[in-house]
């Protein structure tokens, strides 16, 4: 089962164990993004594009089910505005064995970092706002995966 | 040539819309060509095209490089690198 969503709702990441969990495979791998609140953050906004975005994670999504053999694929993104520690994506895998899990879990975070259309801005107490430019090492950690 | 261009971060913040509807001059013919006659054209596309190596590119959905043709392309999006997850 692939579930994928792009959403503006808080992401519960409870109720989404237990819908990705419904069907019992072996081996369940999970990574949770938060919001980080350094240097006086005060808010995280994500901007995406209307169309693309959502295309882009089902694409990944499948590509991981496809590489690894997954049965279960859940891969949800926030968009628009958030606070520190406010869980900002989730991505669960789950095979028959660890290792499959594993692997698609970071494959799947990786190259979100590169391969879909999210913007991240930062705003800080003082009212300054910048947008976040990707980190040296994020076009190499997914570039690995060919 | 009638194309429709958005824009999406700082990209669109330098350009002040999210989208516009433009009319493209005979010869340019591809998205590198394209920048450079928005960097031309005025302050804001000067402003927003500074660094044009930092400038991704979709046409009509698919992410591709600033060498792609513009033949048949309806909708060109230009944006910053992406920062996800």
């Amino acid at each position: 089962m692939i579930r994928v969503l792009v959403q503006p709702d808080v992401l519960d990441v409870a109720a989404e164990f237990d819908l990705h969990d419904a069907g019992g495979p072996g081996a369940s791998a999970s990574f949770i993004g938060r919001v980080r609140g350094e240097g006086g953050l005060v808010e995280l906004f994500l901007e995406h594009h209307p169309v693309l975005t959502g295309a882009g994670l089902v694409d990944l999504a499948h590509a991981a089910s496809d590489r690894w053999g997954l049965a279960a694929v859940t891969l949800i993104h926030r968009v628009g505005a958030m606070a520190p520690g406010e869980t900002i994506v989730l991505v669960l895998a789950s095979s028959s064995h660890r290792g499959e899990a594993l692997a698609a879990t970071e494959y799947l975070i990786d190259r979100l970092k590169t391969d879909v259309m999210l913007w991240k801005r930062e705003t800080f107490a003082d009212g300054r706002t910048q947008w976040v430019e990707p980190r040296e090492g994020d076009d190499g950690r997914a570039e690995r995966w060919g | 040539m009638g194309l429709t261009i958005t824009y999406f971060a700082w990209v669109r913040e330098r350009m002040g819309t999210a989208e516009e509807k433009v009319d493209v001059p005979v010869g340019v013919t591809d998205v590198g060509a394209l920048v450079a006659w928005l960097t031309a054209r005025d302050a804001r596309g000067a402003l927003a095209f500074a660094e044009p190596q930092r400038i991704r590119v979709a046409i009509d959905g698919v992410m591709l490089g600033l060498g792609a043709p513009l033949a048949g392309a309806r909708e060109v999006a230009l944006f910053p690198p992406v920062t996800g997850g």
